[in-house]
């Protein structure tokens, strides 16, 4: 398969359009480390968007990046931390989950709209963007946004493209807004609660008015006790201050150990990135649910599939790894979010199992047909990662 | 400023719609008569004014799924409404129109502690929702001037930001799900209180879609904890600039305060002869900058902001030490649009601008005021560079009207040519549609349009506004 690598938009507008003409599906691709997410593309040629890549404009004044979509992320983060500021969204690494390698760019991350623990306070990938550029699958660049915190002007076209995959346009850049590193962050660790006395503590810290910017919970596993985490950060004192008033709101559910350091830094990377089933066999698929609703639905999928599980998103986000048989758990799983509400996304499986079974949430009628309709709009030949999200 | 040409077809329908809306809604949910339909005939951009045919008036999701359907079969276009005070002409009626108000749909649906979600009904008003929760500790993050009179609904058409936005950000980010009734009147569900899409970000294009994909009936929304207390400080500067780049300063020094408001001198003058609010008088600028958390995570702050404004020589530094105090340095603030008025009539503006061109914005902003002869006041959200120029004159004055829309027009220009925008939270509507192939390119419109296209194939959602007349035209006379 060839693969063109673009070094402007001007040139991936031409690729592009050249595809169109020629109706060949084109794979696309950043550093290609999250390849494996989605349905298995149907592709003649791919599209690499890794020359075009930079840091456009960074402005820490007015906590704003703007760069071009095939930047290495860990360039992008780099950038950052010089300046004592990161990434809102605190993007997941796939490699070791999916066992991919590469390097990961800052279009794929928001392609597959990527949002890691901090989701919960600092919003999504989608909430930190505030401007796209991108090329639709007629050879059209396209500007949607800015570069500037707040914008109304005309429709948002900046959140539909955060996770639609490639499958409306090659992005080229993407605009940010940044925030401060806190000057210090720390951990506190309730031990070995049940799931549900577990999702108890969460709500009550992320209820509680300390800015909690992590709530995970790890169920106990293979003799080690379950880990309820929260995570504060701020100013010195700030942070101090919020983790001693929370380990008082935290008291009933029992004494609250404290974790800071390189320990704490490990402790949110391996939640953000599922490290809890890396090397492990099976299916992972990652839920969005209402929060007191997760504990039940993991009851009834760990007896029914056999699922190991652990939750972020102060509950609301459950991840499941379990035996990739028949569907792979797709109907007991989907019965809990057509009862409950919220999706499942299937993240990994065999490129057999992801293309048999519905990857994201199937959408009802009327929706389907809009995004279908936005589909066609966008990239009305097909070209664009065809079969990725929908068969 | 220039409205289509009613569609003769629509208008010629008049009698069997009011009929068929008179059933589905009953005769106390529609009204027609000349004299009730003023009340309709403008929002809050008073300039422009024209009663629609018909107001309808629904009570539930039904009602309007039956009344956009009554419209749909007789190819009369409508207009949604909230509380009508949108500065962008967003609701402004055109005469071949129905406003579809939502106004009586106005209760809490659900409140979920727990899960910090409420869900409610779209014409309640943005400071309601807070009013609902608040008791109980929480509140409503997006915090809009207007927020005693407007409603959710038109804060998500508009995605509307307010003064706390800067840490919280704006309704975009706080709307978790909405059920909508399509353009052909079908009721769909997107989101709920669960976070992040199952595909395609449906709800993020809707939020701030200026009513043109459909009809917002419900909302579920992000409540959050109360913090524990908060705390401004106001400080008056020697010149415009040295406060634009005091706000610069202080977000960098990794202290995120929740608002940071700026005053220039025209401002602070109209304002304290208004509100008494105790304002400087001889500053050129003032911040207005609050802080949130405990007593000692506000003094920690505080301190930070003031030792980074001790190095632009403040004039005044005025930290607030009780309740009573940070009311009086908020009153002045609050009551700033109140007070322009009593300067006469005025256009406010609603560009934004990279932070770090504030000087050089502020600067051009006085020449152009000098050139039109027309008073400029500066009041707005500096953290986020979302400029509120108000541009004072005299609307019974022949020709000023013009002029200071004119004024306006170049201003809103400056604003994108520095690499900001049109507008940061009041939306484009009428007001400023004119001027959105100035900021895009067609391609840019084109891809916006073709997203219209497939919610609303056939233009009838509040179809005038948003894009340039002449390029939307041939999709809105196409059905
Ligand atoms: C004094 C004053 C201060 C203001 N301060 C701020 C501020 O600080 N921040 C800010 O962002 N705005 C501000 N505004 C502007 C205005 O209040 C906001 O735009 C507000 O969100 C409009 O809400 P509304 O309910 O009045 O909407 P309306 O004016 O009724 O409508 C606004 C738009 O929403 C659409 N719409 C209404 N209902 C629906 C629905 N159910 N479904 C789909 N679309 C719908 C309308 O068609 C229209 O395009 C201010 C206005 C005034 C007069």
């Amino acid at each position: 398969m060839t693969t063109l690598t673009p070094a402007t938009e001007a040139e991936l507008c031409e690729a592009i359009a050249g595809s169109a003409a020629a109706r060949t599906p084109l794979e696309i691709a950043g550093g290609g480390t999250r390849r494996a997410l989605g349905r298995p593309v149907q592709a003649e040629a791919a599209v690499s968007t890794a020359a075009i890549s930079g840091i456009r404009l960074y402005e820490p004044g007015a906590l704003t990046l703007v760069v071009a979509a095939g930047t290495p992320l860990a360039e992008v983060e780099a950038a950052l931390a010089a300046e004592g500021q990161r990434l809102p969204f605190e993007p997941m690494d796939h490699r070791a989950l999916l066992g991919s390698t590469g390097e990961p760019t800052i279009g794929g991350a928001v392609a597959c709209g990527v949002s890691g623990p901090r989701r919960i306070q600092a919003g999504a990938c989608r909430d930190s963007m505030i401007g796209v550029r991108f090329v639709n699958g007629r050879g059209e660049a396209v500007a949607n946004g800015g570069r500037v915190m707040k914008n109304v002007t005309g429709y948002d076209l900046v959140k539909l493209m955060a996770g639609s995959y490639g499958t409306l346009g090659v992005l080229t850049e993407v605009a940010f807004k940044v925030l401060p590193r806190p000057e210090r962050a720390l951990t506190l660790v309730l031990e070995g609660l049940e799931d549900a006395r577990a999702a108890a503590a969460l709500s009550a810290a992320v209820t509680a008015p300390f800015d909690v910017n992590g709530a995970a919970h790890l169920p106990a596993r293979n003799g080690t006790p379950a880990r309820t985490l929260l995570r504060v950060e701020g100013l010195e004192a700030q942070a101090e201050y919020r983790a001693t008033s929370l380990a008082r709101v935290l008291a009933p559910f029992g004494e609250a150990g404290r974790v800071e350091g390189e320990a704490h830094e490990a402790l949110w990377r391996d939640i953000r990135d599922a490290a809890r089933f890396k090397g492990r066999d099976g299916a992972v698929w990652r839920l969005s649910l209402r929060p007191s609703d997760a504990p039940g639905a993991v009851a009834r999928l760990r007896t029914a599939l056999g699922a190991d599980a652990f939750y972020d998103w102060a509950g609301g986000l459950v991840w499941l790894c379990l035996p990739e048989t028949g569907d792979a758990g797709a109907s007991a799983i989907r019965a809990e979010t057509a009862r409950l509400g919220g999706h499942a996304t299937l993240i990994r499986a065999s490129a057999a199992t992801r293309a048999a079974v519905e990857v994201f949430e199937p959408e009802p009628a009327p929706l389907a047909s809009i995004s279908a309709g936005l589909r066609a709009k966008f990239d009305p030949a097909g070209i664009l990662n065809p079969g990725r999200m929908r068969a | 400023m220039e409205m289509p040409q009613p569609d003769a077809r629509a208008l010629a329908a008049r009698e069997l719609l009011l009929r068929r809306l008179t059933e589905a809604l009953g005769a106390d949910g529609v009204i027609s008569a000349a004299e009730e339909l003023i009340a309709y005939e403008c929002d809050a951009l008073t300039a422009y004014r024209c009663p629609p045919m018909a107001v309808a008036l629904p009570r539930t999701t039904r009602e309007v799924a039956e009344t956009v359907r009554i419209c749909a079969s007789l190819g009369v276009p409508i207009v949604p409404r909230g509380a009508g005070t949108s500065l962008a002409g967003g609701s402004l009626p055109t005469a071949d129109s129905v406003i579809l108000g939502v106004a009586r749909m106005n209760r809490v649906l659900e409140v979920d502690y727990p899960n910090r979600v409420i869900r409610v009904q779209t014409g309640m008003t943005n400071l309601a929702v807070t009013g609902a929760v608040q008791g109980d500790g929480f509140f409503y993050a997006p915090d809009p001037s207007s927020q005693l009179a407007c409603a959710i609904a038109g804060n998500i058409a508009m995605n509307s930001g307010g003064a706390h936005c800067l840490k919280y950000g704006v309704t975009t980010n706080n709307l978790m799900g909405v059920t909508m009734v399509t353009a052909e009147g079908e009721v769909v569900e997107i989101g709920g209180a669960h976070l992040d899409p199952a595909g395609y970000d449906l709800l993020g294009l809707i939020c701030g879609s200026e009513g043109q994909l459909g009809i917002v009936t419900e909302a579920t929304l992000r409540i959050l904890a109360t913090p524990e207390g908060a705390r401004p400080v106001l400080m008056g500067f020697a010149s415009s600039e040295v406060a634009g780049a005091c706000v610069a300063d202080i977000i960098r020094s990794g202290v995120i305060p929740v608002a940071i408001e700026f005053m220039d001198r025209p401002c602070i003058h109209a304002t304290e002869a208004h509100a008494k609010a105790g304002y400087p008088l001889d500053v050129e600028a003032l911040l207005i900058v609050e802080v949130e958390g405990s007593d000692a995570e506000i003094e920690a702050q505080l301190a930070t902001i003031k030792e980074i404004a001790g190095r632009h020589s403040p004039m005044v530094m005025r930290e607030s030490t009780s309740e009573a105090e940070s009311k009086a340095i908020w009153l002045g603030r609050k009551a700033a649009f109140g007070a322009m008025g009593q300067l006469g009539d005025y256009i406010c503006l609603d560009g934004t601008v990279p932070v770090g061109t504030l000087p050089e914005v502020l600067r051009r902003t006085a020449e152009l005021s000098a050139q039109y002869g027309l008073e400029v006041a500066n009041v707005f959200h500096a953290g986020d560079g979302n400029l509120h120029p108000l541009i004072i004159f005299n609307a019974n004055a022949p020709g000023e009207l013009e002029k200071a829309e004119a004024l306006g027009a170049d201003l809103l220009r400056l604003c994108v040519d520095v690499g900001g925008c049109l507008t940061g939270e009041h939306g484009v509507g009428v007001e400023k549609r004119d001027l959105m192939l100035h900021q895009y390119r067609p391609a840019d419109l084109e891809q916006q349009m073709a997203v219209k296209d497939v919610f609303d194939p056939r233009w009838m959602l509040n179809p005038a506004k948003v894009f340039p007349l002449a390029i939307s035209e041939s999709r809105r006379t196409a059905a």
